[in-house]
């Protein structure tokens, strides 16, 4: 059964790429999270079925961010396919820099994807990327600890029950801020209102950093102030914190005998909440997207297709082992017994995944989509701003009140020379 | 000659010492590279180990060393040689024949490196969009001949002067022209100096990591491309990331060394005539 | 560019400068480097003047027009425009100090004849092999983390609490980094310089009875004069510009504690791809870039073509 559905598959891909008649060689801008790795790993089998040659681009996602866009928006034209987040997609859908990917063969069922995740990818009712893989957040513990202290962990914990834990310190829109943004969503607050006036001196915000300040303080591992995602992870998987509200995607190396010393002692449960559930867990889908400006667009679409199909997910499941597979895009993931098995964090995060609305992060309602960010080009750089702010406020050298003047001074200036709120 | 002085062995204790001290971190990162990543960050940090190889073939198996090794040699021994070429000349001229304009000169030449690259991102970009000159290795080579001219100028300058004119003048006085005085009496002299500034400026290119990452894509991406690939990735690295910053490395400890030969040449001047 | 000329080794109207004999054109030698840095330098500086004065967006195209000063005023309201120029004069100050001393102070102990000189030097000159970014990466996660590191794990094993390097220190951290990196090259270039001090001004001080740190201060340091002043105009130039280490360990934090003027211009300029705003940076770091070299040359300048 497998075999044929592969077969029919392969041969809907073919086709798709029998537009691009000879050989083609594209170009594929990714980054080096574990997942693209097996990606790249296992493309010898599209170059194969496809008799395409593929030149890659592996680079760290920060210095990936920077040449993806210098390239894409001077229209230089170097890539065939970019791999960008939930983040860029609406903005350069918007601008019309990336080619439509709404007509994908039957066989491809769009349907089996999260609609969420479509959701997020799409402006207009088009699709702009592909999801490769999605994450949310929720929180690790150590099931052994908590037994032996007797406690028990709640299926909706609220913030106002936690100790021993490793949270996100280092600076950075997508590093710390990832981290406080969601707190400060679900403590009611936003980063602005419909006028997009900044909010960063609300109570919500105040109460939020204050309480991320005093436990970190508290309850947190030193060298906090930079500690980002690897630097938790490595704590984390070597045993040294209870609790860890991260990404989702880190699930499978905690759960992996090979890199962690805590894969049998671990459990996961949902992100807390404090005032509303709203934007408590972020969400963040890699993608696969194809600019305007590539000369191989029929060999581009046809990997896409190939990259994120679920023949790829059993594909990886086969070679690579089921805790490995690109979580969090379609449906049939989750449905398929093998995958669930050897990830029991499956249903946790299926669930964390689904119910991460990005058009509803907040409380208020607020003109931006985006959980842990605000989808506009300059919050990259005020979010690293503020980041670094709270950071001051971690280490203790300023004050939380300080801190969030500061930033809401630096936000202002921001929107102001970004031409908001006119 | 060399070794005309005795051994002295406090100086030399102190000496090792300090090279101990300064190879320390790169020994210590070499070492991760062995370890599996769950032993590279463990506490207590392991001195002894079981030794793997898997970093190494992973590496391997991802990206193309040799490509992009081949790529850096080309690209920083091209620069540096071009601006050699072209700085030895020049040096000639200030340090044995200046000019009221000589110091002036060297310090424009200095301010030329002051603008600071993120500034010019874009117009470069786009200039080599333009001449069609993105992801190649000559664009990087004539980029970084200009950006280190200033500093080979300097570093030959500053080493010409310390030779003694007397030679030069003798070699004038024989009725040699310029290029016969530079080539077989001034070169030879100053073959230290030459050998250090063509090593720094060397790793200075191989090092540099904003045009190199900006201006390549595949076809001309150097090692710092290659250590980009496997830095800060979500999830354990810093055993990869060893491997990968020792295999950068190889070639120019290679080269380093053989250069580096070349410092101790324990000329004493009045034995050259 | 003027010619030095000189009719003849009889000729007795030299012009300042040495007599030498043989007319010698310098405008060829010189011409090729200078013309070269002249495109190369105006063509950048004309485009960066341009687009500083423009608005000019690369992920928002809406954003057009001519700016004037805003891109100026922009960065110059910024409070933390002096801080991060403080930051960046203490860091390039305490890195020069470090390695110009530790340099000296190395040279001349290399001069000496040991067994095993060579290895000893090429594992001195080693860091500076090694990319910013992975020296930074090593340091922070392998060497300094207060949990996992070496270091740590030294004064535990002294009785002593571990250090939280980056978040108590964090610009002390990031300059012990960048003067490791940066020994070997003033290392190198000074042990190169010292090459050419002869034996008999060093075997005339030893007859004169001077120990080995009188003949460092009064022979060594003295020969290495102009050695000295390059060095430090040069790194100048580049520690300026120090980038790499500052955003993979601190991210030019807490606060705003490790933002120098390099950090501060990708923050607000390209972190946000602002082409007038980077433009406008990349003119103001100029002019202060200017005004600290001027500082320089008038305090060791002279040394450069003095005899």
């Amino acid at each position: 059964m497998m075999r044929v559905r592969q077969l029919l598959a392969g041969a809907a891909l073919l086709a798709v790429s029998a537009g691009a008649a000879s050989a083609a060689t594209i170009t594929i801008a990714t980054v080096n999270n574990s997942q693209m790795v097996v990606m790249q790993k296992l493309s010898p089998e599209w170059e194969k079925q496809s008799g395409n040659h593929i030149n890659w681009v592996v680079l760290e996602e920060n210095v990936l961010r920077q040449k993806v866009t210098t390239d894409i928006s001077t229209g230089a034209g170097q890539y065939d396919i970019l791999t960008i987040g939930s983040y860029e997609t609406p903005i350069w859908g918007k601008l019309g820099w990336l080619a439509t990917e709404d007509n994908f063969p039957k066989s491809y069922n769009y349907n089996d994807v999260f609609a969420s995740v479509r959701g997020a990818l799409s402006v207009n009712g088009h699709l702009y990327a592909v999801p490769f893989y999605a994450e949310s957040s929720f929180t690790y513990y150590r099931k052994d600890l908590f037994d032996a202290a007797g406690l028990k962990m709640p299926d909706h914990p609220k913030y106002s029950q936690q100790y021993g834990i490793c949270l996100r310190g280092k600076p950075g829109w997508g590093e710390n801020m990832a981290f406080v943004d969601t707190l400060v969503n679900t403590f009611g607050g936003e980063w602005f209102n419909m006028k997009w006036q900044p909010q960063l001196v609300s109570k919500a915000w105040h109460d939020a950093v204050t309480f991320y300040v005093d436990l970190m303080r508290r309850d947190g591992p030193p060298g906090a102030s930079s500690n980002g995602f690897n630097e938790n992870q490595a704590l984390f998987s070597t045993g040294h914190c209870a609790m860890w509200i991260d990404a989702t995607s880190g699930a499978g190396y905690i759960f992996d005998k090979t890199t962690s010393q805590v894969y049998d002692k671990t459990a996961f449960t949902a992100a807390p909440t404090e005032v509303t559930p709203n934007g408590s867990h972020w969400f963040w889908a890699w993608a696969l997207a194809i600019p305007k400006t590539s000369h191989n667009i029929e060999a581009a679409r046809s990997f896409l297709a190939w990259a994120t199909s679920q023949q790829y997910i059993d594909l990886v499941g086969k070679t690579d082992g089921w805790t490995v597979v690109p979580p969090g895009t379609r449906m049939s993931t989750y449905a398929n017994p093998e995958y669930i098995k050897a990830a029991p964090f499956a249903k946790t995060v299926e669930e964390a995944i689904q119910t991460a609305d990005l058009s509803k992060p907040t409380m208020n309602p607020v003109p931006y989509t985006g959980i842990q960010y605000v989808a506009i080009p300059e919050f990259q750089a005020m979010g690293t701003q503020v980041g670094q702010l709270v950071a001051a406020a971690l280490t203790g050298s300023t004050s939380v009140d300080d801190v969030l003047r500061q930033a809401q001074a630096a936000v202002q200036s921001t929107m102001e020379q970004a031409g908001y709120g006119q | 000659m060399s070794a005309r002085r005795r051994v002295q062995p406090v100086a030399g204790t102190i000496a090792w010492l300090a090279a101990l001290l300064m190879f320390f971190p790169i020994f210590w990162m070499v070492l991760a590279s062995f370890k599996t990543e769950v032993v590279a960050v463990q506490t207590p940090p392991a001195l002894f180990f079981h030794p793997t190889l898997q970093n190494y073939s992973d590496i391997f198996a991802r990206a193309d060393y040799l490509h992009v090794a081949l790529n850096s040699i080309v690209i920083s021994f091209g620069a540096t040689a071009l601006a050699i070429v072209i700085a030895v000349p020049a040096a000639f001229a200030m340090a044995f024949y200046p000019t009221l304009h000589t110091r002036g000169t060297l310090l424009w030449m200095l301010s030329t490196k002051m603008l600071p690259p993120v500034g010019v991102l874009v117009p470069i970009y786009l200039f080599a969009k333009d001449v069609d000159l993105l992801d190649t290795r000559i664009l990087l080579v004539l980029l970084y001949m200009l950006m280190n001219l200033p500093i080979v100028v300097w570093m030959l300058f500053t080493f010409f002067r310390d030779t003694p004119k007397a030679i030069i003048e003798a070699s004038r006085i024989d009725g040699a022209d310029v290029r016969q005085t530079i080539f077989h009496v001034l070169l030879p002299l100053v073959m230290p100096g030459i050998a250090s500034t063509a090593l720094l400026n060397i790793i200075l290119c191989w090092n540099e990591a904003f045009w190199s990452l900006n201006l390549t894509s595949h076809d001309a991406a150097p090692l710092t491309a290659f250590i980009a690939t496997f830095s800060a990735p979500q999830g354990l690295f810093w055993a990869k990331l060893s491997a990968a910053s020792t295999l950068a490395i190889a070639p120019i400890l290679v080269f380093g060394w053989f250069s580096q030969r070349q410092l101790v040449r324990g000329l004493t001047f009045g034995a050259v005539k | 560019m003027s010619t030095a000329t000189v009719q003849g080794p009889a000729a007795q109207r030299a012009p300042r400068g040495r007599r030498l004999g043989g007319a010698v054109n310098t405008l060829p030698l010189v011409g090729p480097s200078v013309a070269l840095l002249l495109i190369f330098s105006l063509v950048p500086l004309a485009a960066t003047l341009y687009y500083s004065v423009i608005r000019y967006n690369l992920v928002n195209p809406m954003l057009h027009g001519f700016a004037g000063w805003s891109n100026y005023k922009f960065l110059l309201r910024d409070p933390t425009l002096y801080q991060s120029l403080w930051i960046s004069v203490v860091l390039v100050g305490e890195v020069l100090i470090l390695t110009v001393g530790g340099g000296a102070i190395l040279a001349s102990l290399f001069e000496a004849n040991f067994p095993g000189r060579a290895v000893a030097r090429v594992l001195v000159i080693a860091p500076f092999f090694v990319m910013p970014t992975v020296s930074a990466l090593v340091w922070k996660n392998l060497l300094m983390n207060p949990v996992n590191g070496l270091i740590a794990f030294i004064l535990r094993s002294l009785g002593l609490n571990a250090i939280d390097f980056f978040a108590n220190w964090p610009l002390t951290s990031i300059v012990v980094i960048v003067a490791w990196q940066w020994l070997p090259f003033a290392f190198l270039i000074l042990l190169t310089a010292l090459q050419s001090l002869d034996e008999e001004t060093r075997e005339a001080a030893l007859l004169d009875g001077a120990g080995p740190i009188r003949t460092f201060l009064h022979i060594e340091l003295p020969h290495m004069g102009r050695a000295i002043s390059v060095v430090v105009m040069m790194e100048t130039i580049f520690l300026l510009g120090v980038f790499a280490e500052i955003y993979v360990t601190t991210a030019g934090g807490p606060g705003t504690q490790t933002t120098n003027l390099t950090f501060l211009i990708y923050q607000r300029a390209l972190l946000a791809f602002n082409v007038g705003s980077a433009s406008a940076a990349g003119v103001i770091a100029i002019i202060l870039a200017n005004i600290l070299a001027m500082f320089l040359v008038r305090a060791i300048g002279k040394r450069l073509d003095e005899q």
